[in-house]
């Protein structure tokens, strides 16, 4: 099998010597995480475009295009007050229980979407990775990109239907932004970490769906987190209470509205959401930069 | 004579092809999915494909070096090794002199997009600068000649016909001056008209000191662009010489 075709090089040196005297890269090898983070930094204008390419690309063929950007919440947001305000009139001993449950289901929607999307984030765009040389984190990046840009929709929509409900505004609306932040960071930790895996475990796209929703459940996102305190107690409570899906969600519901329970101190939540957003964080991007060299072989 | 300088090295490289989905005849119900499992039997939808079996060559500065070889021979997966878009298994090894730049017919761009747009975003993707690029837009899709029937730059390339969105990509990856460019089939598309403007630009591009890799069938295209010629069957080399030497011993090969 081995039909090696022996070459030979002028000077009669192995063709490993001739590739290092002329200062020649090997193709395959793995740059620095730092060399990595710059190329990414070099390519910012790229997954930029990218992102607004992918969502043109994406609503740009039907006739509504970018209003669905703030439709799609909206309807969302409809839905749960139809089934839970009107149909089944849920209290669950929460004050303004629509805003509550828009909060939920808004920041929970940012993540689940991130994660779905990110998994197929090399195997969809294999064609891309076969053509071009970029740095591949441009990929779960740029995904991250066009879920925060539908979140900045979604957050006007929510900031709508939380005033609309009778909440005051206050300076604490603010701490939206670095809860944002925090999460944006998680995500974009998911989603590279779920790319590296999705492309080497396809199969693992099918199971997405059903792993969301455990951690919708788990989360508190349609009903209040007082409900598991009645059922769960020593470390099943704490685990469940780590959820940093349920930090996120918590730390929004802390900003925007009055009289809410928490599911810890503010402060609590606070450094478990930096926590979570950099061990997230990190330990995606390093798992995927692992990975870098071999994305072509689908 | 001085020492010729060498721009890609391929040191005994082999390339593994991993491919999903090529399900066998009687693997498609869940019975035999899960028979698969239970018996641990290696999944007959992972198929491993051995495209370029130990192959060595040097390319210098300055050289056009055509690919020949019948379909299948591993002439496209071994210019996206040199790209740095394959990895190569172990023990072998692809040096290269900068970055190599793949130019090929399936080179996926977004169809929902403008012409213009992808132009933007390709050129993005080669690492250009946003000034860079604004400057070069307009001269890409001149070069392309797609808005010579009428404004069809800022139409979605998915009206394109297959001619022009080829034409359109290969501007996209000549516009910008490669060390190393690979071109995949490019020659080949596009009217006569646009197949002597681009066999130009290609000139030019070596005259740029680069080195180029011209993957093709028309025997015609890489009798007029390259001097040496390396001939690929079944992922091994057959021949690495002179164009009309390596071309008649294919020739010859292929009548049989």
């Amino acid at each position: 099998m081995s039909q090696t075709t022996v070459v030979r090089t002028e000077t009669g040196e192995s063709l490993e010597q001739l590739a290092r005297r002329h200062g020649l890269a090997s193709a395959g090898a793995l740059p620095s995480l730092r060399q990595y983070a710059q190329q990414i930094w070099a390519y910012r204008h790229f997954i930029t475009s990218y992102a607004n390419a992918r969502v043109t690309s994406a609503l740009g063929t039907t006739h509504l295009g970018m209003l669905w950007q703030v439709l799609t919440p909206l309807f969302n947001a409809a839905v749960y007050y139809v089934i839970f305000g009107v149909i089944l009139n849920t209290k669950a001993g929460v004050g303004n229980f629509i805003a509550y449950l828009c909060c939920g289901v808004f920041i929970y929607n940012f993540t689940s979407t991130v994660v779905s999307a990110g998994v197929q984030g090399i195997t969809s765009n294999l064609g891309l990775i076969r053509a071009l040389n970029f740095p591949r984190a441009a990929l779960p990046i740029s995904i991250v990109l066009v879920e925060v840009r539908n979140l900045v929709a979604s957050m006007a929509v929510l900031l709508t239907i939380v005033l609309v409900t009778g909440e005051p505004i206050t300076y604490q609306w603010l701490y939206v932004i670095p809860a944002l932040f925090l999460q944006t960071l998680f995500n974009a930790g998911l989603a590279m970490f779920g790319a590296r895996l999705g492309s080497k475990v396809i199969d693992i796209k099918n199971l997405v769906p059903f792993l969301m929703r455990i951690w919708m459940y788990t989360s508190a996102v349609l009903y209040p987190v007082q409900r598991f305190t009645d059922h769960l107690h020593g470390w099943k409570l704490e685990l469940l209470e780590a959820n940093p899906l349920l930090v996120y969600i918590e730390l929004i519901r802390h900003a925007l509205l009055e009289n809410v329970q928490l599911a810890g101190s503010p402060r609590r939540l606070w450094v478990e959401g930096l926590v979570w957003a950099v061990v997230v964080f990190s330990v995606g991007f390093v798992f995927f930069w692992r990975g870098e060299k071999g994305y072509g072989r689908g | 004579m001085a020492e010729r300088i060498p721009t890609i090295i391929a040191d005994n490289a082999h390339i593994i092809y991993r491919v999903v989905g090529a399900g066998s005849p009687g693997s498609g119900s869940p019975l035999a999915s899960f028979k698969r499992i239970v018996t641990g039997t290696k999944s007959a939808a992972v198929r491993e494909v051995h495209a370029v079996k130990g192959v060595s060559f040097v390319a210098y500065r300055g050289e056009a070096i055509g690919l020949i070889g019948s379909n299948g021979s591993g002439k496209s997966t071994l210019l996206r090794a040199i790209a740095g878009l394959l990895p190569v298994e172990k023990g072998g090894h692809i040096y290269a002199a900068g970055q190599p730049s793949l130019l090929g017919v399936n080179a996926a761009l977004m169809n929902d997009l403008s012409g213009e747009r992808n132009v933007v975003l390709g050129c993005l993707a080669m690492g250009m600068s946003p000034a860079e690029v604004k400057t070069k837009t307009q001269s890409i899709i001149d070069f392309s000649g797609i808005n010579e029937r009428g404004d069809f730059s800022s139409l979605p390339m998915r009206t394109y016909s297959s001619g022009m969105s080829a034409r359109l990509r290969f501007s996209i990856a000549a516009a910008k001056k490669h060390d190393v460019l690979l071109i995949d089939e490019a020659l080949a598309t596009g009217d006569a008209k646009f197949r002597r403007r681009s066999e130009q630009r290609v000139r030019d591009l070596r005259a740029e000191a680069g080195t180029v890799f011209l993957v093709s069938h028309s025997e015609q295209s890489i009798r007029d662009t390259c001097e040496r010629t390396i001939w690929l069957e079944s992922g091994v080399i057959r021949a690495d010489g002179e164009t009309e030497a390596v071309m008649q011993e294919y020739e010859e090969y292929m009548r049989k």
